[in-house]
This record gives C-alpha cells, sequence and structure tokens, in this order.
C-alpha cells in the first residue's frame, strides 16, 4: 500500500531516513563550495539564466541551524510567493529575469539617531555574513528548509541608534511595475509593506538575508535584500527591501490591509489558530513528491525555545 | 449539421479524448514525461483535477444554450458524456485531497468538511452530483420517466456550489473564478429569462 499512515513517534514530523547525516551534509557543502570555486554556478543554473547570482563568503551559524534535509536549489527559487511577479508559484521565476538589483540603495528613516540612504554595501560593511539553515512555513500550510546566508537584523538596526520611541520597525519594498509586473495589478496595495514589533526585530533569530545556498539572491527570492523571520509565516519575510522605519505606532501590513480578518501583523506559526478557510495543524514539507502526505506544525515552526518569551502573556488567538 | 452518425462515430470519440488530456497529462508528468508535477505534486494534481472538473460542469451547463442559441440540436448527444467527465475529475479531486492531501488522515479530514465552509460546500456539490451520475444510464432516463429531467435539474445548484468553493479558496486574486461566475451566471440567466418569456407567451393577450 502507498499510503503512508501516520506512526507513533511522528510528532516530530521528521522520520530518521529522512535526516541527513552530518558528514554527508558536509560532504555536499564541499561539493558545492568547490564547484563555486571552480567558477561554475552550481546547482539550478539554468534557471538563473538572467540573475547574476555570485558566490559569497560566509561562516555557517550552527547553532541556529536545523539539521533536516534541505530543499533543493530549485525547489526554492521556482516554487514561492512573490505577488510583485505575479500570483502563481512559478511566476516570480518566469517574470523576474527584467529585475534590476544592482545598484541597491536602502532609506533608514524614522526614530532612529541617524538616518538616510545608504548604499546596501555600506549598510552590511564590516557585517560578518552567516548561513543559517531555517525552516520556512507559508500561510499556506507548505514548508521548506532553505540555507539562507545574511546578518543578524539586530546587528543593522542597532548601528543607527534607535531611539526609545522606536516601539516598531517598518519595511518597505521597492515599487517598480515597469520591472516587477504583478504590481501592475492591485492584487495587493502596492508597495508592499511590513512591520515587526521592535524586540521582535532585535531577536537573534531575525534575519536580513542576501543570498540563499551560499549564492547572493537570485531575483525571485527577493533579491538583494530580504527579511527572514523563521517562527513567522513566511509573508512576513519581506522582500527587496528598500526602506527600513523605526515607528511609535504599530505600522499597516500587506496582507492585513488586504484581509484582516485572516491575516494579523503577528502572524506567528500557531497549529492551535487556524486560517478561517483552512487548517494550520499540519503541512506539507516540499519535495518530498506525490506520496507524502502532511506533518504536524510546530508551535512557533518550532522556534518555540527562541522567541516564546516575546509574547508571554499574550493571546496568540486573538493577537493572530 | 453532423448526422447522428457522425456524432457517433467522429465527434463524440473526438472529445473523449479531448476530455480525458488533461488527466493523460498529469499521469505522462507524473512519470516525469512532458514535463514534471512541480515542488508540490499533490497540490498540482489536486488543482488540475478541481480545475477540469469545475470547467466541464460549465460546459455541460452550456450545452442547452448553445443549442438554443445556434439552433445545434446534435449538441445534446454529448451532453451525458461531458457530464460524466465533470463528475470523474471532481471526484478525482475530492480523492486527490483526502488520499494524497490528507493521507486518510480522519481527525484533519472530518472537521476539515464540517467547519471549512469552502470545504464543506465542495463536498455538498460532490454528493449532489452522485445520484446524478447514477441516473444518467438510458435505462434510468427510462424508468424515472418525467423525473428524471427535475432531478437533473440540481446541476443548477451544483455549479454554482462549484464556483463558490472556487472563489473561496482562492487566497487574493480572483479573476479566474470571476470569469467562471460570469460565464455560469449568463448561463443560468438565459434559462430564466427563457422559461419567463415562456410564460408570457402563453398568457393570454388582452
Amino acid at each position: 500500500m502507498w499510503i503512508r499512515r501516520r506512526q507513533p513517534g511522528d510528532s516530530a514530523g521528521i522520520r530518521p531516513s529522512e535526516i541527513t547525516s552530518e558528514s554527508t551534509y558536509l560532504n555536499r557543502r564541499t561539493l558545492l563550495q568547490a564547484a563555486l570555486a571552480a567558477g561554475v554556478t552550481g546547482l539550478g543554473a539554468a534557471h538563473d539564466a538572467n540573475a547574476a547570482v555570485t558566490p559569497l563568503k560566509f561562516t555557517r551559524n550552527d547553532q541556529l541551524s536545523t539539521r533536516e534535509p534541505q530543499n533543493s536549489y530549485e525547489d526554492i527559487t521556482t516554487y514561492n510567493n512573490f505577488y510583485e511577479f505575479g500570483i502563481d508559484k512559478s511566476a516570480p521565476a518566469a517574470n523576474s529575469g527584467r529585475f534590476r538589483a544592482e545598484p541597491w540603495t536602502v532609506t533608514i528613516a524614522g526614530e532612529a539617531e541617524q538616518t538616510g540612504k545608504f548604499a546596501l554595501e555600506d549598510l552590511l560593511k564590516s557585517q560578518p555574513l552567516e548561513e543559517r539553515v531555517y525552516r520556512l512555513r507559508c500561510v499556506e500550510a507548505w514548508s521548506m528548509v532553505i540555507p539562507w546566508v545574511g546578518v543578524p537584523l539586530a546587528n543593522v538596526l542597532k548601528k543607527f541608534k534607535p531611539t526609545s520611541k522606536a516601539k516598531y520597525v517598518a519595511f518597505k519594498t521597492v515599487l517598480r511595475p515597469q520591472e516587477m509586473p504583478g504590481q501592475r495589478y492591485d492584487v495587493l496595495e502596492w508597495p508592499y509593506v511590513e512591520g515587526l514589533r521592535i524586540d521582535e526585530a532585535m531577536n537573534p533569530l531575525a534575519l536580513l538575508a542576501v543570498g540563499l545556498y551560499g549564492k547572493t539572491l537570485p531575483n525571485q527570492n527577493g533579491a538583494p535584500l530580504r527579511l527572514v523571520t523563521p517562527w513567522k509565516y513566511g509573508f512576513k519575510g519581506i522582500k527587496s527591501i528598500v526602506e527600513i522605519r523605526f515607528t511609535e505606532k504599530q505600522p499597516p501590513t500587506s496582507w492585513n490591509i488586504s484581509a484582516p480578518h485572516e491575516y494579523g501583523f503577528y502572524a506567528n506559526v500557531n497549529p492551535q489558530v487556524d486560517h478561517p478557510r483552512w487548517s494550520q495543524a499540519r503541512e506539507r514539507r516540499i519535495g518530498a513528491g506525490l506520496f507524502n502526505s502532511r506533518v504536524p506544525t510546530q508551535m512557533f515552526n518550532g522556534y518555540e525555545k527562541e522567541v516564546a518569551d516575546l509574547y508571554r502573556g499574550m493571546d496568540l488567538a486573538k493577537n493572530y | 449539421m453532423p448526422s447522428t452518425r457522425a456524432v457517433r462515430r467522429y465527434i463524440k470519440p473526438a472529445v473523449f479524448l479531448l476530455c480525458s488530456l488533461p488527466l493523460c497529462l498529469l499521469v505522462l508528468r507524473a512519470f516525469g514525461i512532458a514535463g514534471s508535477l512541480g515542488a508540490n505534486p499533490v497540490e498540482f494534481v489536486q488543482d488540475t483535477l478541481g480545475q477540469w472538473g469545475l470547467r466541464l460542469l460549465i460546459v455541460t451547463l452550456a450545452v442547452t444554450p448553445l443549442r438554443d442559441w445556434f439552433g445545434a440540436s446534435w449538441l445534446v448527444q454529448l451532453r451525458r458524456m461531458l457530464g460524466l467527465f465533470a463528475f470523474s475529475y471532481i471526484l478525482l479531486h475530492f480523492l486527490t485531497w483526502m488520499i494524497l492531501d490528507q493521507g486518510l488522515y480522519w481527525p484533519g479530514i472530518l472537521p476539515d468538511i464540517a467547519r471549512r465552509p469552502f470545504i464543506t460546500i465542495g463536498f455538498a456539490a460532490l454528493l449532489l452530483l452522485i445520484p446524478l451520475a447514477i441516473t444518467s444510464t438510458n435505462g434510468m432516463m427510462r424508468r424515472l420517466g418525467k423525473r428524471w429531467k427535475t432531478l437533473h435539474r440540481v446541476i443548477y445548484v451544483i455549479v454554482p456550489l462549484g464556483v463558490w468553493h472556487y472563489w473561496w479558496q482562492v487566497k487574493a486574486d480572483i479573476r479566474e473564478p470571476l470569469v467562471y461566475a460570469t460565464i455560469v451566471a449568463v448561463l443560468l440567466g438565459w434559462r430564466v429569462w427563457k422559461r419567463n418569456g415562456r410564460k408570457k407567451a402563453q398568457r393570454p393577450q388582452g
């Protein structure tokens, strides 16, 4: 029988056979790095014909990385939501070829001692890049494991010395309908905006990513700079960021504007709080084929230890 | 206008092949021929089957108006096959959800059917289709006589339920369900208009 029934011990959602041994993983990395060093663009090169991804120098943060098997570069770069390039999951890869991620300027604004416009290189100057393998849980109940490369968001924010009035951090995506065909149709209000409470933004897990699989981000994954908050649903991970603003009041967020009863400001992964139209109790891990059924979703996407303190005393069913 | 023989010998087999095409393509893709099922194969199979089920339901509903508009009475000979294809796609869509998506996990399936309105609606539409599929044979048509037509008018409820089911599960982009809703509104509106016209014509003048 090809239907896999849930087994006792499945609760963690990982079968022993699915776990890649560390030596295998390290071997894979060595191979990949060797390929990169040799000037080969690496896996999935065919999909980045127009996206100039280049290898990055980084050290891996083992402590904050999951050992679960990673999704393939192809899955990560051809199946994702980035409505600026269209609504289908294949649209970002298909329609982002004209997008220019270089040069890139980020505006830092609001309640901070230092504000202004900064070239991306200056923003990240003297910040060592880390690789972190995070789970990503989409609000649509699918998930992936992705090796991001980036810098802790807190390190970048602290440089600008936010004042005591800085209670929230607001992010904005670039608005370029010429290069982003999805922005010509107002399925959402453009530009895309997102936000975090300042203590969420300062949590060590929050990452400003500039790369994945050891290379710069391809356009479809939010080049050149995106947010990664692995304990929250994927839509909080705003892409192609051009503005970071410290605010006193809770900033508006795109999906919350679009459907406030379905998408809240917090959007923490929570198997006990369902989306009004579908269950969030279980998720499908992408990449395991036609016959892998869903696995249980973990509280805060498995990052409870790191983030639960942020929400102590809060009613998470109300603050969804 | 094609003869009954031509419909039976050429047109019907051709329509049969056309209707099977989406399913054949799925099977080929599952084996890596003619493309693949993508990163999320379960979702792809489920969506494709549901989409074609709904499209074929709408095509079935279009048979009578098209006959009236173009005087193409031969179209009616295709209606049963179209309807049964629609039913098959929708049944496969449901089974894909139950077996591949949910993995026969009843604590997930049953509450979803009971509590998630868009699933409840879709499930109701499937249940309503079953008696229509069962009574689609010539023998059943004879046996039920006039009641057959009354029973099969349930399709006027089923198709809007199908569109609603689709509309309710999209996240933000309602363009495609809107297209279906418009077509269904025209197809059903035409029937209402026709019936009212007939009633008026029957009323004595003056």
